[in-house]
């Protein structure tokens, strides 16, 4: 929008006088720059409003712009902080939006690393370390099972020792994959289309008059497809840390091509990285995550995460169209019945909850870990995802949401 | 009218809007902008429309959103049953295809849905677009639409311009982010729950036979309950059925009949996790505070 575009405000006549029509130009574009969309429109009208009111009434003429201006909730709890920078000189220029909600909010005031207890501790120590035998195991197992070419060696390589651009060019490839079977679903508006299940009475109508009445020609209807969309929750934790930046390539990816979709990512609290993620230059997008993702790395209250986000983004983010990932090894400092609970809430708002789990793929793991048995009755599908192949082996199972 | 004469005819009406709210529904007729209310469910979004018909004694014309809500539904459809019947009867009577024609796509065919009936009012009737949130991108764009121009066109038919221009309320959950065209167009309140004061007096409005002491002691209960950790917090439609109940029941303090209060706390929280969480002992602590 043209910023000079309010100045055409400043040749209506105002019982206030030019000078005031000028105070409240000037208050409009510190909204503008506040973040707020202000237009000619509202412009036009704040100005009736005030010629409709007492102005030696500040507080009054707050009250009466807020709904005009202000056109959500976020936007009116700050509006009287603005309003009273710009009228009343309280010395305040810029008023930052409130941060991922009030859960988040609260979290930043606790120090960013909890007290781990030692059990939890001490797993998530051995995670990390376990790095070549483990692999080596599984590898050997691929090769066993018969995979020859090299694509398909490729595909069962461990995400951790996945570097190389090739390798990173597949994964995009397969978000492809991805993307393309969570596209087709169905929906409940209908289009008219030469095959469908309902008849359009409409056209046949008029196609009918040529015949005298008689409906010879036949149109339908049908509800076309939409896609699902994807809320992917990222664990950032230390435990899951060889993991995480692949993980985080598949979000970026994943969110690129389906732009409805949303991302967060959660450690000792909860990120909403979608805006971030949605950057186009991505060396951009991934300096702003770093600055994010503080305590990146740490431990991990699941539990905590996942209510906050069931509290305060769930209602908004997860629809009848959602499917909710979590990427996460659910290895959880928190109480399980804390993750328990904010599990059944979002089971119940998310079309599919799907729990991707690297260490699933491990051989002899069982999810045994407090967080992870308590979270997994509320868990569409349980799959593992440290490798290409296991991501490939998922895309069916989408296809079937 | 004057804002003061809005709020005193609420009042009238059983509805207690607090400033914030009154002065959104001033606004309203000042500029002739629509109205979108956010907030919790049962807060008191769609009584705010009800009584806003009430007091300018005109029609309320609803239209409920859904997934999938399209033209057909919310704005026009044609009879398709009596047009091809009208066409069957008239096959053998020799008239003019083009006559046929013009009289199946007259308004004795046409079958009014919310939005069309809205703007054919003589009177301006109060226009309650409910859970917009719950339709669909697509129909936010429709709904612009006839929002900007108060006109619809059939294309059968011709233009359908507006009679009066209705008063437009729309209410939303908050499921889903609203577009910014949308919400540009709209003045916009964040509908909270009421304060203790004005809880009171709702409940005083909304309860026959209700005392004072029962009303103000609901109301600081309720605002405690609303503190408790639920997945559902009981909205003042829930605190106007249990004050209903506990008069209904004969009860004139809380914490002289603590028992019955227990027994008919289904009316407040509404969920099986919530009554399990909300134990006796949590209620009587409650009902301790209150007293």
């Amino acid at each position: 929008m043209n910023r000079d575009d309010l100045d055409t405000l400043l040749q209506l006549p105002h019982s206030a006088g030019r000078a005031f029509v000028r105070r409240m130009v000037g208050f409009l574009r510190s909204l503008r720059e506040n973040g707020f969309a202000v237009g000619l429109g509202e412009g036009r009208d704040a100005l009736r409003i005030a010629a409709a009111l007492d102005l030696s009434r500040p507080r009054q003429l707050r009250a009466a712009l807020k709904p005009l201006l202000a056109t959500r909730r976020e936007e009116a709890q700050r509006f009287d902080a603005v309003f009273d920078a710009y009228w009343l000189r309280r010395g305040v220029k810029h008023v930052q939006p409130a941060s991922v909600g009030a859960g988040a909010k609260q979290a930043s005031r606790r120090p960013m690393l909890g007290p781990v207890p030692e059990r939890v501790a001490a797993l998530a120590d051995t995670v990390t370390r376990a790095t070549g035998e483990e692999v080596n195991a599984a590898e050997s197992e691929a090769l066993r099972r018969g995979g020859a070419s090299r694509a398909e060696s490729l595909s069962r390589t461990d995400f951790r020792h996945l570097d190389n651009p090739d390798d990173l060019e597949l994964l995009d490839q397969l978000v492809e994959t991805f993307a393309i079977s969570l596209r087709r679903r169905l929906q409940r508006r209908r289009k008219a289309a030469r095959r469908g299940e309902r008849l359009d009475l409409r056209r046949m109508l008029h196609a009918s008059i040529a015949h005298g009445g008689e409906p010879i020609e036949i149109y339908r209807r049908h509800a076309p497809r939409r896609p699902l969309r994807p809320v992917l929750m990222l664990d950032a934790s230390g435990s899951m840390s060889q993991y995480s930046a692949i993980f985080l390539r598949f979000m970026l990816a994943l969110l690129k091509r389906l732009p409805e979709g949303e991302g967060y990512l959660f450690h000792t609290r909860l990120v909403e990285i979608g805006p971030v993620l949605r950057e186009r230059r991505r060396v951009a997008a991934l300096e702003r995550l770093s600055l994010m993702a503080e305590g990146w790395g740490g431990g991990t209250r699941i539990g905590e995460c996942l209510s906050t986000f069931a509290k305060h983004h769930a209602r908004r983010a997860l629809r009848g169209r959602s499917i909710l990932f979590i990427l996460s090894d659910g290895y959880d400092t928190g109480e399980p019945e804390l993750l328990a609970k904010a599990m059944t809430a979002l089971a119940k708002r998310a079309r599919r909850v799907i729990w991707l789990n690297p260490l699933l793929g491990w051989r002899g793991y069982q999810p045994i870990a407090g967080g992870m048995a308590a979270a997994l009755p509320h868990i569409d599908v349980f799959a593992p995802a440290h490798n290409l192949e296991s991501l490939t082996a998922l895309a069916p199972q989408l296809a079937r949401a | 009218m004057d804002r003061k004469d809005i709020t005193d005819r609420l009042a009238q009406h059983g509805y207690i809007a607090g400033p914030d709210l009154e002065m959104a529904l001033w606004l309203m007729d000042l500029l002739g902008r629509p109205l979108l209310l956010e907030g919790e469910a049962g807060v008191g979004k769609t009584e705010t429309a009800k009584a806003l018909a009430a007091v300018y004694a005109t029609k309320l014309i609803r239209l409920q959103c859904y997934e999938g809500l399209d033209a057909s539904a919310a704005l026009y459809e044609w009879n398709y049953q009596r047009q091809l019947l009208s066409i069957k009867a008239r096959e053998t009577s020799g008239q003019d295809p083009k006559e046929i024609e013009r009289s199946i796509f007259s308004e004795d065919y046409l079958l009014e849905r919310p939005l069309l009936a809205a703007i054919r009012q003589e009177t301006p009737p109060v226009l309650l677009i409910d859970e917009v949130d719950r339709a669909d991108e697509e129909f936010e764009a429709l709904l612009l639409e006839v929002l900007a121009d108060f006109q619809v066109s059939i294309p059968e038919f011709g233009t359908v311009t507006a009679r009066s221009i209705p008063r437009v309320v729309l209410t939303s959950n908050g499921t889903r982010e609203l577009s910014d065209a949308l919400r540009r167009r709209c003045l916009y309140h964040y509908v909270d729950y009421p304060g203790l004061d004005q809880e009171t007096r709702i409940l005083l409005a909304r309860v026959p036979g209700i005392s004072s002491t029962l009303a103000d002691q609901i109301a600081r209960f309720v605002a405690l309950v609303r503190k408790e950790d639920l997945r559902k917090a009981p909205g003042v439609a829930e605190s106007i059925d249990w004050a209903a109940s506990l008069v209904g029941l004969g009860v004139a303090r809380i914490e002289a009949a603590s028992e019955t209060v227990l027994e008919s706390l289904m009316c407040l929280v509404k969920t099986r996790e919530d009554q399990g969480s909300f134990s006796r002992e949590v209620a009587e602590r409650l009902i301790g505070k209150v007293a």
